[in-house]
């Protein structure tokens, strides 16, 4: 059921998960992720109509916290490992108007 | 190779506590082990000598004040490098994390601090413990102790080859697919995985939530059980935390366990002769008769959705495995957005034109292969059209896979398995075949698909000389029955040491 992945897929799920890809990986990516997928619907071979999805390991129900203000990290150690950063801001490039 | 360094952390938390040596002493002569042989392992990415010294003459002194410093009186201890610390770095072996200085120290350290432990470093790891080798680490592999021409296992490649090597007297790993169990069995020492929630995640650098478990490795039993009640316990950070109480795992730990039931799951054993090892097969074989002489009852049960297919041309195939790749790199492809060059981290040095290129570059030029391999099978499978057919479908298998658990444990208390198909393969033989590195999972991933507690130890040498890894796997919250049998087995088999630390002088 797995579609094959061809460059044209790699570069759409690149896109998608927020990463250039480098000449390299745009010639084995395709190959490989393609097996992996092959190998995804082995659980095809399983009926599961009737069964309820596991989200968690060890499922805990309700798990409430008292809403009390309590001491977090100051602007400081939050910005401590910034990139780049204005007063207590991480600054970025112009995201409105701007390429895609 | 002599001195403190070959005392177990136990004995050498009894020693430091009761004035027989100096926690300065221990510290220093690991610190020598480190200079003499990591510069062969690689087993650290960062050393914490001064601060480890400065740590361990504060117990010290403690002690000579009569108080008491807690169960890991001074011993040296090494930790992941994917759990927080505010001092030092925590890079995940990745060049997108390299420089940060985490503003929060994870629980689990916290911890260890408070029961007195010195830290000594940071080990080295699959970047982002994604894989089975150590040689996805960002900066370089780790090599084994018994074989340098061999990997360690991974994801905690490093907090083993360090444990086994004798470069430190236990250390903390993470276990998401078998990232304990497995690198522990590769080197020949103890890797304990509790049960899922045991240990708070607060702190840990997240890749796949549902799965992630911290857990000790040690070189004897004890130690980890040690390990595992200072680490253990619910903790308002983390809401998936277990709220039960931890018992002590030292307890009853040398209660024999004669009439305990052991399972085999015949779908690792009785079916597929390929897919063990034949030396490790005779291992496991004769573990089971050890088992047997203790006392214990063997009982045949199934995990028919565990079970390993091989094909005509010899490839091996299981459903654990898939939907483990499915869950893991799901979670993965969401936890690992947090990568953006934005708010810590590596950001591109070039010319951008807007926030996504901002992005994509900044994780194009710092994530490793695999990593983009994993985040980008994650967004495929939870991406539209998609989503019902891989992510939805896996987590439905793996209601399959947990619920055969149960039933098996209906008519034993344990189950017994080997840890990994095979021992330590060479640097560079899996690189290039994502999939048949996977594989080195096989026996190790089902338990976290079902948030099981499951420990590896060291069950012999094969005829090459590698070290060979035993599994037990219980029922929820059994970590005092786990640690207790497998305590038993340590008990009948001569302790293993890699020949380069026998040979060694230090």
């Amino acid at each position: 059921m797995s579609q094959k992945i061809d460059a044209d897929v790699v570069r759409h799920i690149g896109k998608l998960s927020r990463i250039e890809l480098t000449d390299e990986e745009m010639r084995t990516f395709p190959g490989q992720l393609t097996d992996v997928l092959q190998y995804f619907d082995k659980l095809q071979e399983l009926d599961t109509e009737n069964v309820t999805p596991m989200v968690h390991a060890v499922e805990l129900k309700n798990i409430l916290a008292a809403d009390i203000p309590h001491e977090s990290l100051t602007p400081d150690e939050a910005l401590k490992n910034a990139p780049d950063r204005e007063g207590d801001f991480f600054r970025v490039t112009k995201v409105l108007g701007a390429g895609s | 190779m002599s001195g403190l360094i070959e005392l177990s952390a136990t004995q050498l938390a009894a020693d430091i506590r009761s004035g027989e040596t100096t926690s300065v002493q221990a510290t220093q002569e690991y610190l020598n082990a480190i200079t003499k042989l990591d510069g062969k392992l690689g087993a650290y990415n960062e050393i914490y000598t001064d601060a480890a010294l400065d740590r361990a003459k504060q117990i010290d002194a403690k002690i000579a004040a009569g108080e008491n410093p807690g169960p890991l009186a001074g011993v040296p201890i090494a930790i992941k490098d994917n759990l927080c610390t505010t001092y030092g770095h925590t890079t995940c072996a990745s060049r997108y994390l390299e420089n940060f200085q985490a503003p929060y120290t994870a629980t689990a350290v916290k911890k260890l601090h408070d029961a007195g432990a010195v830290i000594l470093g940071k080990c080295n790891m699959d970047e982002f413990a994604m894989g089975s080798s150590t040689e996805n680490s960002g900066f370089a592999p780790t090599r084994n102790p018994w074989d340098i021409g061999r990997v360690p296992g991974g994801s905690s490649g490093g907090s083993a080859a360090a444990v086994a090597s004798r470069m430190c007297a236990a250390a903390l790993g993470s276990d998401t697919g078998g990232s304990i169990r497995q690198p522990a069995s590769f080197c020949g020492c103890v890797g304990f995985k509790p049960t899922y929630g045991r240990v708070s995640r607060y702190g840990l650098v997240a890749f796949g939530s549902s799965l992630d478990q911290i857990g000790p490795l040690g070189r004897t039993v004890t130690d980890a059980a040690l390990l595992t009640g200072v680490i253990s316990g619910y903790d308002p950070h983390d809401a998936t935390s277990l709220p039960n109480d931890v018992p002590d795992y030292l307890a009853d730990i040398e209660t024999p366990i004669k009439g305990l039931r052991i399972g085999l799951p015949k779908e690792f054993f009785l079916e597929n002769e390929g897919a063990i090892a034949p030396d490790t097969r005779a291992a496991i074989t004769a573990a089971i008769e050890t088992y047997k002489s203790l006392g214990a009852e063997i009982v045949d049960v199934s995990l028919p959705h565990s079970r390993i297919d091989i094909d005509a041309d010899g490839k091996m195939s299981s459903f654990a495995v898939s939907c483990y790749y499915i869950v893991c790199t799901a979670e993965c492809s969401s936890n690992l957005a947090r990568f953006d060059g934005v708010h810590y981290g590596h950001r591109t040095g070039e010319n951008v034109d807007g926030i996504l290129e901002l992005y994509s570059k900044s994780r194009k030029e710092s994530l490793g292969e695999e990593v983009k391999r994993r985040i980008m099978l994650g967004t495929y499978a939870l991406s539209s059209g998609y989503y019902d057919a891989y992510y939805n479908k896996a987590l439905k298998v793996r209601r399959l896979i947990a619920d055969d658990f149960v039933e098996a444990f209906k008519s034993c208390d344990i189950l017994l398995a080997p840890t990994t198909p095979t021992t330590a393969f060479k640097l560079g033989e899996k690189t290039d075949n994502p999939l048949e590195m996977y594989l080195s999972d096989i026996y190790t991933i089902s338990a976290n698909l079902a948030g099981l507690p499951g420990i590896t130890l060291p069950a012999g040498l094969s005829s090459d000389n590698l070290p060979i890894g035993l599994q037990l796997i219980g029922p929820v919250l059994s970590e005092s029955t786990l640690l207790r049998a497998a305590r038993m087995f340590e008990k009948t088999a001569p302790p293993i040491i890699p020949p380069m630390v026998k040979n060694s002088d230090t």
